[in-house]
């Protein structure tokens, strides 16, 4: 079972499609629980992969590689190192608790059950796909049932949300295919990921194509790809009309796990197989970043939907990814070498998508709960809540406060290590991105004072508390918030390797270069 | 090879021919309700013939008829597409609600004609048979696409075919002739040595002759500027007759622009030249792809605009049309295998695509989008089946379009940076066309609700359906087989006689 682990995590869902297909659709009970063993065995093996690998060895770990279709070199190849690992225990979490978050999804269940372990397995494949054209193919396998998931179970503006998600993400992943298919010209006509990473740099070095480095203009077409996912200003206005008209279930993996396959191919393609032009690039990385931070926290500030005001704040809350990333150049000669803050600032990029994944989880599904009592999500609508649902008010604070970036929860660490890192570099930059949190807490604090506190409003004097359901998928994501808030070093050790190679990538082929 | 040796190597049309004398007299012997029998005979002769297709050996070159005919892999791998959408059209035929109160025995005739004409086109290196070929094909075109004699639109379609068809095959006769008349001969073979000896003088003559040979060519295969009656045919005619129309001769004319073009136009001949007809001052590559580019952009925008469904696939044809002439300017092996493969994927799609309208016009009578409503809701597996080509159609993973359109692309990243933006606007194109694509699937399962009766259409157009979705499907996992045979058959008689 171990030697095809990765295979498992892929393919588990789809077989859990397969069989709901084959359920009589009045059976929505035993759908449900199909999806939930499926996503369920997948989390365990996820659980089992984690225990089995070994964060001190360099590389890829569990490669399977199975020849696909030789006349254009495209093979069946699986890894994982200490980038992708925190994604592959990310997904199958969150895809197991969205599933009880869905569980009463009124139509069409077993439509949705199937397309959702789809939408699984595609997430997963993108994150341990190392041939380019299987990464490209998972890519786009998983907007399909995105796709059907906002339009046909989605909000009252579905429709137009759903097909704009598709529009955006398709634009972006097109012109990755035009990169992909370059590179392979290019590079000695090869998909393999770990080859091109060696030869790209190489094979790339020097060329020109209309006057301009080949390796920026295969930057660019890939940082767009990837940008529109993330959702790098001014790509983002796909995702705050998807977050808020998509269903709890589908905003949770939305946050969660596809935001982070921007931040994940940014890292993965473009720092690993064209180093060099992350020199060139990494100032308006930065910059972006910082557009991210301030922008998202204004628009959060100024909206009275708290669907919204969470779906703002996933903006806001990558653009210190987007700094931490930034940092990389720290370890450059001309920026004295400093290495630590490199590994910091790359470390906390990481983690940040891990704890956005936790932390936004989290938020949408206690916005989903008070969504299904009250069915409105008007900040001002509420009040004195606290009374009525203590147990509620008490997760909404954990996880509001961990939004808001409290020292003490897993969010504090990894901003502050994406401000540790890029501060040496970009100090500019980072003083004014600091504001950001301070705008985070105005709007956090402002929305759960609203909602939580004051005169309750009479109209909801019967609103029953939180259920056990829902607790059984809020309570896990608040436990790593508080846990990794208070020891992060299990997860710092567990990509720190990795992280170092990057490093190495970017410093040794392209550190030399005074671009920047 | 002389006539009698070349009966060998022609047994498919003979056979075809055989079964068209054949059903024209048995067509006497049915009574206007039984007259779908014919169907029936016409269909057993296209089998026997594209059996006999098959077991055709493909490692022989060589012509046929006094060099009138190409015997070779790239004219068999043309006609076996030409066989399977004929079989898959005669099929529907028999059970769409259209030809309810007609009588279809000649329908069935007309399409052996068509057939007969196709593979000679495929086939043809001498500039009559290629006028001959592409006539029969035509005119018989012109009368399937008039068939519904009593609905107006139906006439109207076929009158603006004619007239369109007689304009452009005079253009193309006035080049072909102008051709003759340069080089003295009418072997496509001998013309190109003439043509790379002839020096500046013939300039104009030559792009004159081009341009006019293109029109002709273009409009077979509906290439913007040449593609007005492509939208009006394709709503006015017979369902299946459009879907036809789509498939089977554009194949036939992107095998004979890539004959034809490869073989007069370039410096050293099919295969083995990196240049267009160096002897013309003209930029031959950017204007071809000039060409892809607005026949794919104008397909994919006008097609937003439609309400009528089979309006909208006729200009996603044009479009899909733009698609594959992208691959023809690079001149290399790379780009016809590309539209080769692509034109065997856009067979199952397209010709798929067309059927579940047929399925919904016999249905609810109609064909535009207000009739796909909650279609997905009525008939689940229709619905699954017409999204699985509208993705593929889109050119999404993990479909046979999506396969197409990565070796097209490929193809044209291969040439190198200099056009790299033509594949730029191709990828956006496709984007584009994802909006209209995916209005379909929006109206079959995001408008409408829930139904308690799910019912299927006639057995016959279930199992065709499935026939075309599958591989649709599989191909779009594991298309090794395929790409191979693809491969296998680019090689097409190049040698000088």
């Amino acid at each position: 079972m171990l030697t095809h682990i990765l295979s498992w995590l892929i393919w588990l869902p789809v077989v859990g499609m397969v069989i709901i297909v084959f359920i009589p659709r009045e059976r929505v009970d035993i759908v449900r629980i199909v999806a939930a063993v499926a996503t369920g065995l997948q989390l365990w093996l996820a659980i089992i992969l984690w225990t089995q690998f070994d964060p001190e060895v360099g590389g890829f770990q569990f490669m399977e590689r199975l020849k696909w279709i030789p006349s254009f070199n495209i093979a069946y190849t699986l890894g994982v190192d200490g980038l992708s690992l925190p994604m592959v225990l990310l997904t199958p979490l969150l895809s197991f608790l969205a599933i009880f978050v869905s569980w009463n999804i009124k139509q069409a269940e077993k439509g949705y059950f199937a397309l959702f372990l789809l939408l699984d397995a595609g997430m997963l494949g993108v994150f341990v796909a190392l041939d380019f054209f299987l990464f490209y193919v998972f890519w786009e396998v998983m907007l399909l049932p995105m796709y059907f998931l906002i339009g046909m179970w989605g909000g009252p503006q579905r429709i137009y949300a759903a097909i704009k998600f598709f529009l955006f993400t398709l634009f972006g992943s097109v012109l990755m295919l035009i990169a992909i298919l370059a590179l392979y010209f290019t590079c000695g006509q090869t998909f393999d990921m770990i080859t091109l990473m060696d030869t790209a740099p190489v094979a790339l070095d020097g060329v020109l194509w209309w006057g301009m480095s080949a390796i920026k203009v295969i930057w660019i077409l890939l940082f767009i790809g990837f940008a529109i996912k993330v959702p790098i200003f001014p790509f983002h206005t796909w995702l705050p009309l998807a977050h808020v008209e998509a269903p709890t279930a589908v905003s949770v993996i939305l946050a969660g796990v596809l935001l982070k396959m921007g931040v994940y191919g940014l890292l993965r393609v473009n720092y690993g197989m064209l180093p060099e032009a992350v020199w060139w690039f990494v100032g308006a990385i930065a910059v972006l970043g910082l557009i991210n931070v301030i922008w998202g926290a204004l628009c959060a500030l100024a909206q009275k939907d708290l669907k919204k005001l969470v779906a703002y704040s996933s903006i806001n809350h990558m653009g210190y990814a987007l700094l931490g990333m930034a940092a990389v150049v720290a370890a450059g000669e001309m920026n004295g070498n400093n290495f630590a803050a490199a590994q910091a600032g790359l470390s906390g990029a990481v983690f940040q998508m891990f704890n956005h994944g936790t932390i936004s989880a989290m938020l949408f599904i206690l916005v989903g709960v008070i969504y299904d009592r009250a069915h409105h999500r008007e900040i001002g609508g509420f009040g004195g809540l606290a009374k009525q649902m203590p147990i509620f008010a008490g997760i909404t604070a954990v996880a509001f406060f961990a939004g808001l970036g409290l020292p003490g929860l897993s969010g504090f660490i990894s901003e502050f290590m994406c401000f540790v890192g890029a501060f040496p570099v970009f100090k500019t930059i980072v003083i004014i991105s600091t504001l950001g949190i301070l705008i985070n807490a105005a709007y956090f604090l402002r929305a759960y004072q609203r909602v939580f506190f004051g005169e309750l409003n009479e109209k909801y004097t019967d609103l029953p508390e939180i259920n056990s359901r829902e607790l059984f998928a809020v309570v896990p994501l608040a436990i790593i918030t508080i846990f990794l808030g208070i020891f992060p070093a299990p997860f710092l050790n567990m990509i720190r390797t990795t992280m170092t190679e990057i490093i190495d990538q970017v410093v040794t082929l392209g550190g030399t270069i005074g671009l920047f | 090879m002389d006539n009698l040796q070349s009966i060998q190597y022609f047994w498919p049309e003979l056979i075809i021919v055989f079964t068209l004398i054949i059903t024209i007299f048995v067509d006497f012997l049915y009574s206007d309700s039984a007259s779908y029998r014919t169907g029936y005979w016409s269909l057993a002769g296209l089998v026997i013939s594209s059996l006999v297709l098959s077991i055709q050996g493909i490692d022989v070159v060589t012509t046929l008829f006094r060099d009138m005919l190409a015997y070779d892999p790239f004219a068999l791998f043309f006609k076996v597409i030409i066989a399977i959408s004929t079989i898959f059209i005669i099929l529907v035929s028999l059970s769409t609600n259209e030809y309810k109160n007609t009588r279809v025995g000649e329908h069935f005739i007309l399409i052996l004609v068509m057939v007969l004409g196709m593979m000679l086109m495929v086939s043809s290196i001498d500039l009559i048979m290629v006028y001959l070929a592409i006539e029969t094909v035509s005119i018989s075109s012109f009368i399937l696409a008039g068939y519904l004699k009593s609905e107006r639109r139906s006439s109207e379609s076929s009158l603006k075919y004619v007239i369109y068809g007689a304009f452009s095959s005079g253009l193309m006769l006035f080049g072909l002739s102008i051709l003759f008349g340069l080089t003295g001969t009418t072997k496509i073979f001998e013309i190109r040595e003439v043509l790379i000896n002839i020096g500046g003088d013939a300039q104009f003559a030559i792009i004159l002759a081009g341009v006019f040979i293109l029109a002709g060519f273009g409009y077979k295969i509906s290439a913007v500027p040449f593609h007005f009656w492509t939208p009006d045919v394709y709503e006015g005619a017979p369902t299946p007759i459009t879907a036809y129309l789509s498939v089977a001769p554009k194949a036939a004319g992107f095998a004979l622009i890539i004959r034809f073009f490869h073989t007069v136009f370039t410096d050293t001949g099919a295969l083995t030249s990196t240049s267009w007809l160096s002897q013309t001052a003209l930029p031959w590559p950017e204007i071809m792809a000039i060409l892809a580019v607005i026949t794919m952009t104008l397909g994919n925008l006008v097609a937003i605009q439609q309400d009528n469904v089979k309006r909208m696939l006729a200009y996603s044809s044009i479009a899909h049309a733009g698609y594959m002439l992208m691959a023809i300017p690079m001149l290399s092996g790379e780009g016809i295998q590309a539209i080769m493969l692509y034109m065997l994927m856009y067979l199952m799609m397209n010709l798929g695509a067309f059927f579940v309208v047929i399925v919904v016009k016999n249905k609810t009578g109609g064909e535009t989008f207000e009739d796909f409503k909650g279609f997905g809701w009525k008939m689940p597996v229709v619905g699954v089946i017409m999204s699985i080509f509208m993705f593929s159609l889109i050119g999404l993973p993990p479909t046979a379009g999506f396969i197409g359109k990565f070796y097209l692309f490929a193809a044209v990243i291969k040439a190198g940076p200099g056009f790299y933006w033509l594949a730029v606007i191709g990828v956006i194109n496709s984007v584009i066309s994802l909006y209209y694509y995916m209005r379909v699937v929006r109206m079959m399962f995001l408008e409408g609700s829930k139904q308690e009766q799910t019912t299927l259409p006639g057995t016959l157009l279930t199992v065709l359906l499935i026939c075309l979705a599958v591989p649709t499907l599989l191909l779009g996992i594991y298309w090794a087989p395929v790409s191979d045979w693809v491969r296998n058959s680019l090689m097409f008689f190049t040698q000088g006689l």
